[in-house]
């Protein structure tokens, strides 16, 4: 019997009876992340890291969750389980699972670079690795998010020269919070979208420091919005909510936008490419040290991407999953792809 | 190369016109005349010839990223660009060039008489003094196909603004056969006589579709109507002694129509006239499909010339006695055309466009329904006081179209496109019943919105049946009905009928697959000479 397993529910460990991010109700679930195709509504009971559980309630209302630390471990029909910062979003995790000295890994959505707001992930070494490879690609090559964050200051500086508005495009949970702690607050004031803004409630009462941010009301006159940053889910972007913003330029950040084709497809003025999952070369380097000799890797360019580890010695496979990544289809990194749970709960 | 990779940036991070136009007029104002040339070369659809396959530039790319060929064909499709994909996966640059854009195009030209490893090293060492951009547009330069989303009235609206020259008179100075390494920007831009050079065009007035009913254009009586010749858009040009005949796409295209050679014969020095190369026998065109036998054909045998006689039919007279003449009223214009065509027909290879008769909107209406069977694609309308304008504008000129064929099929294949479409499966493939199996018969690649098209890819992809390399058949679930001007008879297809410009004309949601048209339904819409006995 293998550890884990993939199944047509989600990950399956058989020997303990729980499945990892299930898109199917299951009785018993551990579940890696609060983004919506990973955290799913009508599980029996839940099992989180402690710092992932606040945006989980949030999303998926009141269910059976339980926390536990980072690093402590779970012992599950004698599978021993823990959680490991993936460095996605707050309270991401990898799930590590241990039988008998074999240790299976799965990374839930990771990033590898510091954003100075999830905790750092953490390379846990394993025999057999489940990784994603949403960027397994060798054209996906991330600046340093400095770099990114400096492009952004800079436009909206230049807009609030304009007298414009600046509305980024960013996902309501993680890259909306990552842009708000990089930017420079001296520039203006920083507007949320309601959807952002309620994630940020959350995010602040479990102790995160954000800068100071200004819910968009009806109440608030358009002038107000001039000079100001506006962080808002991708899906507002050139929407109706939009008009009460006055004369704005828009921006999207995501990993897509490395792709000038996907650039122009979302008809934002600016793209930014700051993604929370892993480049090529992060990607690479995390299976390398992870020390695992059999990789899965699930969504992203699966079948590229095992057809690379091959010929480079590794035991490679695909997962089926039904997991999405940082979606290409709308190029919004945004999980609102038709799914309860997505910004339209939320916003 | 900076300053050019900085207006690319500066053209490619906005969707705006006026921005656009502000970033070209900033870079025409600070650019070296020899850069100006090239850019304006570059957006007006003139590029250095390719010195170097793209298949080598593959490989090279992939071996200075370190990444198997294979590899690297896996990533070009999925970006969607060659040169974007090789700039991408390049390591970052180890060096810093400051070389111009004329530079770099200096040194594309001259890798034509190098041999292999030679050229091997000067591109390898141009990739690696450049940041992304700057090698996205060397790579660019190198490969050809060079689009930035700017069009040449973009540009000579730019370039009007940062040279104070008159756009119109631009843009006809920049038109004709010219190329940066045999003229200057002082020559072509700022010179004053642009008659110089015999064989330049004017440049085309382009009609909008009509908007809207017949009755917001006002009184019939200020409007001139014509049928819309389904053919090539040219102007023949006599001056000199000479024939010169450009296509729309601003190319000359003299040679390729040699039946129009006489027209020197007949026609006085100094004249241009506008119209449509035609296809015709006995008084009708032929179809679309002998069209397209004539167009891109550089050498014309005699069984082409035979097979697929061409005439001009005339529109509109530009140039009479040497003098621009599109400033006239469009009746003024016409009659003298009129004048000029019924002196003679230049042996039969000159016709007009005859003008329809109509004393109200509805008998235009029942006219438009006689185009399928004249062969046109419809009506023009031109109103009678109008001058000949440059470009596409909207008011005084406007095409209206007969209704499409229209027929419900089941979409079976699905591709995914190119550049700003990668990722998207747009380009698709449709088919209707035959007894009970689907039988393809077109593919189209637009009609629908961004946002149906993203619906439609999420689809595609949990739907697939089968690959074939790019291609993927798919679940026969949903039905379009797709929209065509033509159709012919063909034996290259396994349908049996060529389709003239097919499109999606919407998805029917409403439909199922047992809804969709039969290869029959298909067939009965052939021209009565080509339907099949049944």
């Amino acid at each position: 019997m293998s550890l884990l397993e993939f199944t047509d529910k989600g990950i399956y460990c058989p020997r303990a009876d729980v499945y990892i991010d299930p898109w199917r109700p299951v009785a018993r679930a551990l579940i890696t992340h609060g983004h919506a195709d990973h955290a799913r509504p009508g599980h029996g009971a839940y099992l989180a890291s402690e710092a992932a559980v606040p945006v989980i309630r949030h999303r998926l209302g009141d269910i059976p969750i339980e926390g536990i630390p980072f690093g402590e471990t779970r012992e599950i029909g004698g599978v021993v389980f823990s959680f490991h910062p993936a460095g996605h979003i707050p309270g991401s995790a990898q799930i590590r699972a241990e039988y008998k000295g074999e240790v299976w890994v799965f990374t839930g959505d990771y990033k590898t670079e510091p954003d100075g707001l999830s905790e750092a992930f953490e390379l846990v070494r394993c025999d057999a690795l489940i990784t994603e490879c949403t960027f397994g690609l060798p054209v996906f090559k991330w600046q340093a998010q400095a770099e990114v964050i400096s492009e952004i200051n800079g436009w909206w500086q230049q807009n609030a020269e304009g007298g414009l508005a600046s509305v980024i495009g960013a996902y309501s949970l993680g890259k909306a919070q990552r842009v708000l702690v990089g930017i420079d607050p001296g520039i203006g004031p920083i507007y949320t979208h309601g959807a952002v803004e309620d994630t940020n409630e959350v995010l602040r009462a479990q102790g995160l420091a954000l800068p100071e941010t200004l819910r968009v009301t009806p109440e608030i006159k358009k002038e107000a919005f001039a000079g100001a940053l506006v962080v808002a889910p991708p899906s507002a972007l050139g929407s109706a909510w939009m008009r009460r913003l006055g004369p704005a330029s828009t921006g999207f950040a995501s990993g897509w936008m490395a792709l000038r084709g996907v650039r122009r497809r979302r008809a934002a003025d600016r793209g930014f490419v700051l993604s929370d999952h892993v480049d090529w070369t992060a990607l690479n380097e995390t299976i390398r040290s992870s020390g695992a000799e059999r990789i899965y890797v699930t969504h992203g360019y699966t079948s590229i991407f095992r057809r690379w580890l091959e010929s480079e010695g590794y035991d490679a496979r695909i997962a089926e999953t039904e997991y999405e990544g940082e979606l290409l289809d709308d190029a919004s990194g945004d999980k609102t792809g038709g799914q309860a749970g997505g910004e339209g709960a939320s916003a | 190369m900076k300053d050019f990779a900085e207006l690319f940036r500066r053209l490619d991070q906005t969707t705006k016109t006026n921005a656009k136009v502000a970033a070209l007029a900033d870079y025409f104002r600070a650019a070296s005349d020899d850069d100006k040339m090239w850019t304006i070369a570059l957006l007006s659809h003139r590029r250095p010839k390719r010195t170097v396959t793209t298949t080598v530039l593959r490989e090279w790319a992939a071996e200075a990223a370190g990444i198997p060929l294979w590899l690297f064909e896996e990533a070009y499709p999925i970006v969607g660009d060659l040169a974007e994909t090789i700039a991408l996966v390049l390591p970052p640059k180890s060096a810093n060039s400051e070389k111009t854009l004329t530079d770099w195009i200096t040194v594309i030209k001259g890798l034509k008489d190098l041999d292999d490893a030679e050229k091997k090293r000067l591109v390898l060492d141009a990739w690696s003094g450049l940041d992304t951009t700057e090698r996205f547009l060397f790579n660019k330069l190198i490969t050809g196909g060079f689009r930035i989303g700017v069009s040449q009235k973009l540009m000579t609206r730019a370039l009007a603004q940062a040279t104070e020259i008159d756009e119109n008179a631009l843009a006809h100075r920049l038109m004709g056969d010219w190329t940066p390494d045999n003229t200057s920007f002082e020559q072509l831009v700022l010179s004053e006589d642009p008659r110089e050079n015999l064989s330049r065009p004017y440049p085309f007035y382009l009609a909008y579709a009509l908007e809207g009913e017949l009755d917001a254009l006002g009184a019939p009586a200020d409007w001139c109507a014509e049928h819309k010749w389904d053919g090539i858009r040219g102007q023949a040009i006599v001056r000199g002694g000479e024939l010169y005949v450009w296509s729309r796409g601003e190319e000359l295209v003299t040679e390729r129509f040699p039946e129009l050679a006489s027209l020197t014969d007949f026609l006085p020095d100094g004249t241009v006239i506008d119209g449509e190369i035609l296809p015709w026998r006995d008084g009708r065109p032929l179809g679309f499909q002998t069209l397209q036998t004539r167009i891109g054909r550089k050498a014309v045998s005699k069984k082409l010339l035979s097979d697929a006689p061409v005439v001009l039919k005339a529109y509109d007279l530009l140039e009479r006695s040497g003098d621009d003449f599109r400033e006239q009223p469009f009746v003024e214009r016409r009659s003298a055309l009129e004048n000029l065509v019924a002196n003679n027909s230049a042996g039969g290879v000159l016709l007009l466009s005859p003008l329809v008769r109509f004393e109200s909107w509805d008998d235009l209406a029942r006219e438009r329904d006689t185009a399928r069977e004249r062969g046109s694609e419809g009506l023009m309308l031109k109103r009678k006081d109008s001058p000949y304008r440059s470009g596409r504008r909207k008011g005084d000129w406007w095409k209206w179209k007969v209704d499409p064929f229209t027929i419900d099929a089941v979409m079976i294949y699905a591709q995914s496109g190119h550049g700003r479409r990668a990722n998207l499966f747009t380009d698709l493939t449709f088919a209707v019943w035959r007894d009970d199996e689907l039988v393809p018969f077109a593919k189209a690649y637009s009609g629908l919105t961004d946002a149906e098209f993203n619906e439609l890819t999420r689809w595609v992809r949990r739907n697939t049946v089968e690959r074939f390399g790019p291609v993927r058949s798919v679940k026969p679930e949903h039905v379009f009905e797709i929209a065509f001007e033509g159709i012919q008879k063909s034996t290259r297809h396994k349908s049996g009928v060529a389709l003239r410009f097919p499109r999606i004309h919407r998805w029917r949601r409403d439909k199922t697959i047992h809804d969709a048209n039969s290869l029959a339904d298909l067939k009965a819409l052939l021209p009565d000479e080509e339907r099949p006995a049944d």
